[in-house]
């Protein structure tokens, strides 16, 4: 070529990495998983994740399409993820239709009003599922056992169900661990094996794609908080690592508070995300109403995103302390 | 012993193997030689030729106006074709001086060299420095002189000298270190004495060891250290070699002056060496012609004015495929639209390669990989939509003018977003506005 060559802003070369690599590196991350609840729960996870992913693909495109932006956005794989991750959230009985309607909300109030990828404050998924929980409080807490689970399905319920309305710790009826890290438990479709999660969360963390400070943060304060209780009175209080492998822990440590857009961006301010979101899920699950915390708890540590990035940012170098 | 760093930063890919072991070569001068006379940071040299007029190699062909500026020499000996704006590897023109060249090389009978260098006084040191036009040849091309005339009421205890070369693909102080370590040793010793300086650091990435091997075997008689450190990009900023050598911070805003500390190149320093002991101006410089685009890859020793062309045609010219050309290293270096631009005092290294279309742009997802791989402490991300939405004080507050544009935040980006750029808009309305009021008052 004689010229002109071509004149672009300084550097010239760029790292391999691209947005929708980390996207499809989610996606792959979630594979364990999804295959858990497929073959915990068959059928019905299938069907759930399917309308989810669907459906948030299809509110996505409606939504961009409405706003007069261009549609490709709509396979750029967050809007995937978003409906997987939902989906990952629901109960296996829960009705289609509804997860319709759980999806829209995830994308569209969740996403897109607050301008689309990269512009939301809470994580779009969990906003789809606190509607969810508020409008159809009946089916988000009716529990399917696994199909590998021989139970009485009236009466079946979560271990963390358990241990909060049947005083289980003190009767001794608690699930057994074992059965909280493979999975056969009762839950949420995604959240149920820890080793699948496990699984998902250290490939993403290899490869560099979520910040190891947000599961360690959030293991390190929930751990220490519920330890600290069961410390002091077994009889009453389960152990730490029962409330680590149970409930949707793993899943919202691992893939919900490592979202990218809605976590910090500076590693200080990080760190206190993720010590808040593991001591806030501690008090719910001990002191409140709920069973379960993680979900509440990642949506308000959301909140304090901004404000933290604006307060804890890094030192510059050569910046006096302030007096 | 575990090496040291700074915090931070990148590994690009270094990709120097290509010109590492090729000597510098001499690039024969072309015909005519185009000599700028803005080749530096500050105020363009005055021309002091007239078309038509005789001259020969190494005589002065600008005088530096203001305190920022610098001489300009001849790099051939030959007669003055026009003194006219020409195309400068910023992207502008600027005044320049076109010399056809006789081929002879003929010099003054007089060179001004000084018999025992090391006898001088640290003023005579900078008058020579100053004569010769020299600059700093890593890339800033800030004039010499005033930075070895460090302000009074700054102590200066350490002279660092920059051997990291951490931009990938350039070799050319790699091979200066190789090839002339005793010039190298004697100029940084000069430039020790003109600053007043206790001892000499030199600081060298460890992945240029023979380098360090080198120097180290002959710098006996001088007090100088030589110091290995943890390879990684911008090691040779300023800012960051300073703190990785010494663990000193320069204030922000401020300058090395303000930490005891005057840091300067291994091919700046030979140039003091020569324009000392020789009396020789700055009219050539060691220069990498390399990258994938490029046929055959050489280190050369250029004449300042030599069009691109010349050089990359002495280097078999340029693959079919180049589309991209460049001045410096691929991480901070200017692109070029045209192979007609001369080499200038700053011309580290001339690039080629072949770029695929620009990469689309997407949304920042706010992963946070610029903010912690900034050397400076800053938040790109943060900085870059300030600017885009013309929040000024909010990025002046955030630091935008601390930016050093070194790129490692737009090459981490998975979103491609062009972060130095809008970098660079931030600084300069900033300070363009600053400028406008300080006029005012």
């Amino acid at each position: 070529m004689t010229g002109p060559y071509l004149v672009q802003s300084s550097p010239h070369i760029r790292a391999k990495d691209t947005t929708p690599r980390i996207m499809v590196r989610v996606i792959i991350s979630l594979l364990p998983a999804f295959l858990a609840a497929v073959y915990y729960f068959r059928l019905r996870a299938l069907a759930l994740i399917a309308v989810c992913v669907t459906a948030s693909l299809a509110t996505e495109a409606v939504f961009l399409w409405t706003r007069k932006k261009p549609l490709a956005p709509v396979l750029d794989g967050s809007a995937i993820i978003t409906g997987l991750l939902l989906a990952m959230t629901l109960p296996p009985s829960f009705p289609l239709g509804s997860a319709i309607i759980g999806a829209v909300v995830s994308i569209g109030i969740g996403k897109q009003a607050f301008g689309g990828l990269g512009h939301n404050i809470f994580n779009p998924a969990l906003v789809g599922r606190a509607f969810l929980s508020a409008a159809f409080p009946l089916a988000m807490t009716t529990w399917l056992p696994p199909v590998t689970l021989t139970v009485d399905v009236a009466t079946f319920a979560t271990p963390l169900g358990n241990l909060k309305f049947q005083e289980a710790v003190a009767q001794g009826t608690l699930a057994p661990l074992q059965n909280l890290f493979w999975g056969n438990i009762g839950g949420c479709l995604g959240e149920t094996s820890a080793i699948a999660l496990l699984i998902g969360g250290i490939y993403l963390l290899f490869k560099h794609t979520i910040d190891w400070r947000i599961p360690l943060g959030s293991v390190l304060s929930l751990g220490v908080f519920s330890g600290a209780f069961w410390l002091a009175d077994p009889g009453r209080y389960a152990s730490p690592l029962f409330h680590l492998l149970g409930g949707g822990f793993l899943l919202g440590a691992l893939f919900m508070a490592t979202d990218m857009v809605t976590s910090p961006v500076t590693a200080k301010a990080t760190w206190v995300y993720a010590l808040g979101i593991g001591l806030v899920i501690g008090i719910i699950r001990l002191f409140s109403g709920y069973p379960e915390g993680v979900m509440y708890s990642i949506l308000f540590m959301n909140t304090f995103v901004p404000l933290l990035n604006h307060y804890l940012r890094p030192r510059i170098l050569g910046e006096r302390p302030k007096k | 012993m575990r090496r040291r760093t700074f915090p931070r930063g990148v590994h690009p890919p270094e990709t120097k193997e290509a010109t590492c072991d090729k000597s510098i070569l001499p690039l024969p001068p072309p015909q005519r030689v185009v000599i700028p006379l803005l080749q530096h940071f500050g105020s363009p040299a005055k021309p002091l030729v007239k078309k038509g007029q005789e001259v020969f190699l190494g005589q002065m062909i600008g005088e530096g106006t203001g305190l920022f500026s610098a001489r300009v020499h001849a790099s051939v000996s030959g007669t003055i074709l026009a003194v006219e704006e020409h195309g400068h590897s910023g992207g502008y023109p600027v005044p320049a001086v076109v010399i056809a060249n006789d081929g002879r090389d003929r010099t003054a009978s007089e060179t001004g060299g000084a018999a025992d260098p090391f006898s001088l006084s640290p003023d005579e040191i900078r008058q020579k420095v100053k004569d010769a036009g020299v600059v700093g040849l890593g890339g800033a091309a800030f004039p010499t002189a005033v930075k070895l005339a460090p302000p009074k009421d700054k102590l200066i205890d350490i002279l660092v000298i920059n051997g990291c070369e951490c931009e990938p693909m350039l070799t050319a102080d790699y091979r200066l270190m190789l090839e002339h370590p005793e010039e190298i040793l004697k100029g940084a010793e000069l430039a020790r004495l003109a600053v007043g300086a206790q001892k000499t650091i030199i600081g060298i990435e460890e992945n240029k060891g023979e380098a360090a091997d080198i120097l180290r075997r002959q710098a006996d008689h001088f007090p100088v250290e030589i110091h290995l450190l943890k390879t990684k990009y911008p090691q040779g900023a300023e800012k960051n070699l300073i703190y990785a050598l010494l663990r000193r911070e320069v204030p922000r805003g401020g300058l090395p002056f303000d930490v005891g500390i005057v840091v300067q190149n291994v091919g700046t320093v030979k140039a003091i060496w020569e324009a000392v002991s020789a009396g020789k101006p700055l009219y050539e410089r060691a220069v990498t012609v390399g990258g994938p685009g490029i046929s055959e890859p050489k280190n050369l020793l250029a004449r300042v004015g030599t069009p691109f062309r010349s050089a990359v045609d002495f280097c078999g010219g340029l693959k079919d495929d180049a589309n991209t050309l460049i001045m410096g290293g691929p991480m901070m270096g200017l692109a070029q639209w045209s192979l007609d631009t001369p080499i200038v005092k700053g011309t580290s290294g001339i690039l080629a390669w072949h770029s695929p279309a620009p990469a689309s742009e997407y949304p920042c997802i706010r992963c946070g990989r610029c903010v912690e791989h900034c050397p400076m402490g800053l938040s790109p991300t943060q900085l870059h939509k300030f600017v885009r939405y013309e929040k000024w004080a909010e990025a002046e507050n955030w630091g935008v003018l601390d930016c050093v544009e070194c790129g490692c935040c737009q090459y981490i980006c998975p979103s491609k977003i062009p972060l130095v750029h809008w970098m660079r808009l931030g600084k300069n309305k900033i300070n363009r506005a600053k400028r406008k009021k300080s006029a005012r008052s």
